[in-house]
């Protein structure tokens, strides 16, 4: 219970002082963000979580699947070319979740892109129709061309492709459609993919039953069985088709590239480079196709059971390498290579959740929680000064290094590790005010406890302490063992939360050892402080208790002095202590003051 | 504020005591009817559940150009099937169907954004798979679990395991009143919500441990005189701790008061006032269950060991020969009592010696304080 041995409260003011110092310039250093990142639900911007499960649903998703999952889904994010974009993973193994986060204006669809990685396979055509029965097929759906990539002279010549233009819209014309309702399907059910293991009869009335106009049959999403006959709708709903079961897989292209062709012919294409496997296949089915009519010299290449593209073959590709060439644009190029290589990942991507906030929206949460937590700071700091006066001007002054410490880590951590500030954080910066504050309460009622045992307030000062302290410890534990395992078990917004509410219980903490206790201890060597006035919040005679024969004859002598020499009075930092705190909170003084001589 | 300031002396030196310990039925039949009507509504009405759990779709739009019913009827004529609309402040109103695809999604915000004379882009938007509010549930459940083996390792090490399950009971019943009142009002449960009832795990234990290490102190060697029991001695800890008790709770309240006041009046709703509601609540339960639930109960524990039992029988047979002179003293000073008493005569016991009139005696009085409580009610010697 001995106070601890000699406390340079001084030495350990000026460490505090020299880190803060140092913490705020690197916050404040000119010429870089000098605010905490603000999550989207402050700036505004959409969230989408991505939950990725391996394709038969069995087993876990490994780490290694998650993080290829990441590197695709960040390629597409930045493809939506919002700068500060981020993906990120929450979780591993079963409950494994990737956030992307897109800040700014309200992006819709969004999910839609990111979610589109999945499944591809590549299946020899046998029927294909325009959605619209009887209809043409749409300029824009004429089908590219492939052609082996290795053999550069044998690319398709601009005479080439157009011909075959020409031969594939008669091919679709030459399709009689025949709008006889199918009596064992009703077109109402009809939603693609539709898969059977054998090119028969019901899969044909499907064929014909299908309407690709309508929305819910181009959704995707549902990946198809690789080894069964498929009915589908191509992406943007143009065309049906009849497929036959995949011949190469997803996996086995090992990659796709946006090109221009050499010769400077035409638009943009696509070279794929396949592994051995894929390569055999190619050539095998390549061979057997390349001469039948058109569709069926056609290949679809279907992702998640939606046609993205179908090419027809111009000769046999034996190399393994091969390009698909057509009109493409750019991006179009780009795109169809991004689906070629990275649809070949193998999980599914669900969206789990999509948030969406205008900035509108996030500068009035942001508002609104900055205006809360002044509220409550204000609140906190009245309560306090009302009923501890000096020692709860301490408290108030310690609870303004805490909040510029935090700020000033938040600040820090944003630029180097990334961290955002989201409501939920804030609410926790909020919380910690009561919690911070708390710890000085139980710290002053320590000391207050030890004056009404009679002890002086210079004693009463350290032996509170030596009790408050293993309290606060204790308390703030448990405070920070609820934030870890909240930060490390939580997803989503719980964890930034729990990240706030831990770095400023540790922040809490450090405070209260390094700024109010040696500030405490400062005050308790001041004579005008252990005179015990009713300024004090520790006067002995508010507390309940005569003050020793002691502080009466401090108080005596001090009062002897005052009458004397009113010039000699001390000029140092007692009086401007005691000024402050007059000029804090002068009405509840007074009336306490008179108060307190009723109960004496 | 100076008249509570004496007060809490005159509670710390024993002069005023509320005999908590000693009433524990009371205050236990107290938290059972709570709970009761608590698990009533639990288990009757069942917790109002927002979307992030059941999955579903909500949409807030700016309200400024447009109606309740004008909202709702965009929304039906967009596809949504019995859409909840509701206003949000004068600012927002909000819009929650069941689960909807990304184009219904896009299609009812055009129909919102259109109908409220605004942008697609100022429509918040926020779509939950089923699934995904069943991964949030586990996960906060797998966290809460983790935290109470935690917690109970940590208490039992730093305390002892009577006052970890103390801890735990005080806990489970502030937890247990705060989603009762949620499951009663029909407040909807949002993974703020569960946030702010975690943070309340923090708070309460927070408060509890404050008390218990009072306890701790003043129990420390107790069976080696025979002057108080370990209920005598929880019972002016908790009465020393008191006005600690509720001025952390003030403290802690504030701020959250204000997120609440800021968040409901403001904002509406959203993540501000789902979690300041949940996080008053708590708190307020917390800072009762420390003090009425968690103290009696260690005490009930704790006289259950042989040297307690001891104990207490070595202190009641010092006070039947203490009593007689109490008596005495008492009655002279009767009248000092009922000014003391203030009010509170139903739950406070008072005797007159270390009353604030008596100054003549104080400060040498008080050293001797803390080991002789000369305040236990009378009616409780009795018993024990």
């Amino acid at each position: 219970m001995a106070a601890p041995t000699k406390i340079r409260p001084w030495r350990t003011l000026i460490l505090l002082f020299v880190i803060t110092a140092g913490l705020t310039v690197w916050a404040f250093w000119p010429g870089q963000a000098n605010t905490p990142r603000l999550g989207l639900d402050l700036q505004g911007g959409t969230q989408v979580t991505l939950v990725p499960k391996t394709v038969d649903g069995g087993d876990p998703v490994t780490a290694d699947q998650l993080s290829q999952a990441v590197e695709i889904i960040r390629q597409r994010v930045d493809g939506v070319g919002v700068a500060e974009s981020e993906v990120t993973t929450q979780g591993s193994g079963g409950s494994a979740a990737i956030v992307v986060s897109v800040p700014g204006e309200n992006r819709q669809g969004l999910e839609q892109q990111l979610a589109q990685t999945a499944l591809l396979d590549f299946r020899p055509v046998v029927l294909q129709e325009a959605s619209i029965p009887g209809g043409l097929l749409p300029d824009e759906a004429t089908d590219p061309e492939v052609s082996p990539a290795t053999e550069p002279e044998a690319q398709a010549t601009p005479e080439a492709t157009k011909k075959s233009k020409k031969a594939k819209k008669g091919s679709a014309v030459s399709f009689e459609p025949t709008p006889t309702p199918s009596p064992t399907t009703d077109p109402s059910e009809v939603r693609p993919p539709i898969q059977s293991p054998t090119n028969n009869s019901f899969l044909q009335q499907a064929f014909q039953a299908l309407d690709c106009s309508k929305p819910e049959n181009i959704q995707g999403g549902t990946p198809d069985k690789v080894d069964e006959w498929l009915v589908t709708c191509s992406s943007d709903g143009s065309a049906k088709y009849l497929l036959e079961p995949a011949f190469i897989r997803g996996t086995q292209v090992t990659d796709a590239q946006a090109q221009l062709p050499e010769q400077g012919a035409g638009g943009w294409q696509v070279n794929l480079t396949f592994d051995t496997e894929g390569a055999k296949a190619l050539a095998d089915v390549s061979t057997r196709i390349v001469n039948l009519p058109p569709p069926q010299n056609q290949f679809g290449i279907v992702l998640d059971g939606l046609v993205q593209s179908s090419p027809f073959f111009q000769e046999p590709i034996l190399g393994g390498t091969a390009s698909i060439s057509g009109n493409f644009t750019n991006t179009e190029a780009k795109d169809l290579a991004n689906v070629l290589k990275f649809g070949a990942l193998p999980v599914n991507l669900t969206v789990a959740e999509v948030t969406s906030v205008s900035p509108t929206l996030g500068a009035d949460q942001l508002r609104a929680g900055l205006l809360a937590g002044g509220l409550g700071l204000l609140l906190v700091a009245v309560y306090l000064l009302f009923y501890y006066r000096v020692l709860g001007l301490v408290a108030v002054t310690s609870l303004l290094v805490a909040a510029l410490l935090t700020y000033d880590v938040f600040v820090i951590l944003s630029r180097t590790v990334g961290l955002a500030l989201t409501l939920a954080g804030v609410a926790g910066a909020i919380v910690a005010i009561g919690i911070t504050a708390d710890s000085f309460v139980v710290y002053f009622e320590r000391i207050r406890d030890d004056v009404r045992e009679g002890k002086s307030l210079r004693v009463a000062c350290e032996t509170g302490w030596s009790k408050a302290r293993n309290t606060l410890l204790a308390a703030d534990f448990v405070s920070l063992l609820a934030a870890a395992i909240l930060y490390f078990i939580s997803i989503g917004n719980v964890r930034g939360f729990a990240f706030v509410l831990g770095l400023t219980t540790i922040l809490d903490v450090a405070v209260a050892f390094m700024f109010t206790r040696p500030l405490v201890a400062i005050l308790a060597r001041n004579q005008w402080f252990t005179r015990g006035g009713p300024l004090t919040g520790v006067s002995p005679e508010r507390l309940g208790v005569e003050p020793g024969r002691e502080l009466l004859e401090a108080r005596a002598t001090h009062a002897k002095k005052k009458q004397m020499k009113n010039k000699d009075e001390p000029p140092d930092e007692e009086e401007k202590v005691g000024v402050s705190a007059g000029a804090e909170d002068s009405t509840p003084t007074s009336r306490a003051t008179s108060k307190d001589g009723d109960d004496a | 504020m100076a008249k509570q300031g004496s007060l809490a002396s005159r509670l710390y030196r024993g002069d005023i005591s509320y005999d908590i310990v000693g009433n524990r039925k009371r205050w236990y039949v107290l938290s059972g009817v709570i709970l009761l009507l608590a698990l009533v509504g639990l288990f009757g009405r069942g917790l109002n559940l927002g979307i992030e759990f059941e999955g579903g779709a909500e949409f807030q739009v700016p309200s400024a150009n447009c109606s309740v019913e004008q909202v709702r009827d965009a929304a039906t004529g967009a596809g949504a099937s019995n859409p909840i609309v509701t206003e949000l402040g004068d600012t927002r109103i909000r819009v929650q169907t069941e689960e909807l695809s990304s184009e219904q999604s896009q299609q009812l915000v055009q129909a919102l954004a259109t109908t409220c004379d605004t942008t697609a882009a100022e429509v918040k938007i926020q779509l939950v798979g089923s699934t995904w509010g069943g991964e949030i549930t586990n996960k906060a459940l797998q966290g809460l679990v983790i935290f109470l083996i935690a917690v109970t390792l940590f208490l039992t090490l730093y305390f002892e395991w009577r006052m970890a399950a103390a801890a735990l009971v005080a806990l489970a019943h502030d937890v247990i009143i705060t989603i009762g009142i949620y499951a009663l009002v029909g407040f909807e449960v949002t993974p703020a919500t569960v946030i702010g009832l975690l943070t309340i795990l923090g708070f309460s234990l927070y408060d509890t441990v404050v008390v218990f290490d009072k306890v701790k102190e003043n129990t420390r060697g107790i069976t080696a005189q025979s002057k108080m029991t370990y209920s005598d001695a929880a019972n002016l800890a908790v009465n020393q701790t008191i006005v600690r008790s509720i001025n952390t709770s003030i403290v802690a309240l504030l701020p959250v008061g204000a997120i609440l006041f800021v968040g409901a009046g403001l904002l509406g709703a959203g993540t501000l006032k789902d979690l300041a509601l949940a996080l008053f609540i708590g708190t307020a339960a917390g800072t009762y269950s420390s003090i009425f639930v968690a103290t009696p109960f260690l005490c009930q524990l704790k006289e259950r060991e042989p040297q307690m039992k001891a104990l207490a029988s070595r202190v009641a047979t010092r006070r039947s020969g203490l009593d007689r002179k109490a008596a005495e003293r008492a009655g002279k000073l009767a009248a000092a009592d009922s000014v003391a008493s203030d009010g509170e005569s139903a739950s406070v016991a008072t005797t007159s010696t270390g009353s604030q009139p008596d100054t003549t005696t104080g400060a040498r009085k008080e050293r001797s304080h803390r080991n002789q409580p000369k305040n236990q009610s009378r009616s409780k010697r009795g018993k024990s």
